[in-house]
């Protein structure tokens, strides 16, 4: 029955007897022990990145009206294996003039810094891998890397299109981590705490999506553009610069450019998960006290995001880069700061009080901000309508 | 572990061999038959002209310059943040939310101040 309740620790007091007795000591048995369950953690990410490539395109094809792979294994389940062997067994092409080091090096930063981000994923009350107590500083250090790789990519390749790609990413990079680090500051602000353990815990009673629904938006508009994804994907812009940034890469390291931004939107949608969602935590028993149930919670939670931002992505058209810009620096920078005074100002006059009166107020003041961000759209787009309407002065002759 | 970033270190050195483990595998057992033709630059079929590493002109200068001064912000907003639910506060919460408001105002300001010159338009 303990097994069931804490897995994680029964395992490591086994495999700490078990090196013990062999003779060990006690530091180097408790290094290996962490080294075996990181590579145990990271090799369950990497199967699910490669489940996550039929997800995609299964997903894919019933948005366009298709019926998807379905020929390799039960409804095309072993898709991915014959993709890898074909990618793994490719020439692997250097453009003339290349930086190799930093060519070579890209690829590996951008599944890397994705690794990255599973160091602090809590996937259960008791499996998280390091629960740090600056963890959301952690993602968003974790997260730049994953945009210096494309960078790095488009330099590299001594391609003109890269280059134009990695010169739309950096444009990316210094508009949309703004809003997503405000948007990490309202579940701050509501829990007292950094650590993303603590953060689920705080949601014990109400989820913060209750809290701030506004929040929650805006850190998934975020950060489906921190990920290149559409309608933020200007740095591939297939049709303009044909693919952009890795249009360069071939085989294995095209493979990681791939199977990294596959997971990269799954981490994304399970942080969300965890810091609005409530994480392992569900409406039944058991999420806190089972550590498969919380798993089961986290994944379902992130699978469910994964597939909004898919749906986001095969449903929108890629925006122009000044309207890109205009939204986040005109638009999504000031109402992330205007919410953040508000959750602000409602925290510390409510905090003390019973908590259904705190969740009403900080829902309402949700509301309110969000109508009055309406309104002011409103107000704008009739303005301009009105300007383009008016009567032109005839043309002097 | 005792020390958490210990654990983040030995994180991260796996997290980056991991990853180049199938790219040594793939260059052990993928063909090597490289020419000139297959390894000139993508162009989309047309030669390419001149260097690639050219002069761009960047048009998200200012931005860059205004994205800096709230990136360095948000640094110092995490700690208010934290000290507005702090367990033994020195001073009224409400107190400190104003304090961290008028900071973030004075930042607004200035974006203001940028969109008002026109800075915040794509040229």
């Amino acid at each position: 029955m303990e097994f069931w309740v804490d897995p994680i620790k029964v395992i490591f007091e086994w495999l700490m007897l078990t090196l013990t007795g062999w003779g060990l000591s006690g530091e180097l048995a408790v290094v290996i022990v962490d080294l075996l369950g990181i590579i145990a953690l990271i090799m369950g990410a990497m199967l699910l990145d490669i489940m996550l490539v039929w997800v995609e395109r299964k997903v894919v094809a019933r948005f366009q009206g298709r019926l998807g792979p379905n020929r390799v294994g039960p409804w095309g389940l072993f898709q991915p294996f014959p993709d890898i062997i074909k990618l793994i067994i490719k020439e692997d092409t250097t453009p003339v003039g290349a930086d190799k080091l930093v060519f070579n090096l890209a690829p590996i930063l951008s599944l890397a810094s994705v690794i990255f981000l599973w160091a602090v994923l809590p996937l259960a009350s008791t499996i998280v891998g390091v629960d740090l107590n600056v963890g959301l500083l952690y993602l968003v250090a974790a997260g730049a890397i994953g945009t210096l790789s494309i960078i790095m990519a488009g330099w590299s390749s001594n391609n003109k299109y890269a280059l134009l790609g990695a010169y739309r990413m950096v444009a990316n990079m210094v508009s949309y981590e703004i809003p997503m680090v405000v948007a990490l500051l309202i579940p701050t602000v509501l829990s007292g705490t950094m650590s993303l353990k603590g953060i689920t815990l705080a949601q014990s009673n109400v989820w913060f999506v209750v809290l701030s629904p506004l929040g929650a938006l805006l850190f998934l508009i975020a950060a489906i553009a921190e990920l290149g994804r559409s309608p933020f994907d200007l740095n591939e812009g297939e049709s303009e610069i044909v693919s952009g940034f890795h249009i360069e890469y071939s085989g294995m390291k095209f493979g990681l450019f791939y199977a990294g931004e596959l997971l990269h939107a799954f981490t994304f949608g399970a942080f969300i998960g965890v810091m609005f969602f409530g994480g392992w935590q569900w409406p039944l028993p058991w999420g806190e006290k089972y550590a498969l149930v919380g798993i089961f919670n986290v994944l379902a939670k992130g699978m469910f995001f994964y597939w909004v931002i898919m749906w986001i992505k095969y449903t929108v058209p890629r925006i122009r880069i000044d309207h890109m810009l205009a939204f986040n620096w005109k638009f999504l920078t000031p109402l992330a700061f205007v919410l953040l005074m508000v959750t602000a100002i409602v925290h510390a006059l409510f905090m003390n009080m019973a908590p259904w009166l705190y969740t009403l107020a900080m829902f309402l003041a949700n509301v309110l901000v969000g109508w009055v961000t309406l309104e002011i759209l409103r107000s704008n787009a009739r303005k301009q309508r009105v300007a383009v309407e008016a009567p032109q002065p005839v043309a002097q002759h | 572990m005792q020390n958490p970033w210990m654990y983040v270190g030995l994180f991260l050195l796996v997290g980056v061999v991991i990853p180049i483990a199938p790219i040594l595998f793939s260059a052990l057992i993928a063909p090597k038959k490289p020419n000139p033709i297959k390894q000139s630059t993508y162009e989309c079929g047309i030669e390419t002209v001149g260097e690639s590493w050219v002069q761009f002109k960047a048009q998200y200068y200012v931005f860059a310059l205004v994205f800096l001064v709230f990136d360095v912000e948000t640094v110092f907003l995490f700690p208010w943040a934290m000290a507005l639910n702090a367990q033994n506060p020195v001073v009224m919460p409400a107190f400190v939310a104003v304090e961290g408001i008028i900071f973030i105002l004075i930042l607004l300001a200035g974006l203001a101040f940028t969109w008002r010159k026109g800075m915040l338009e794509w040229v």
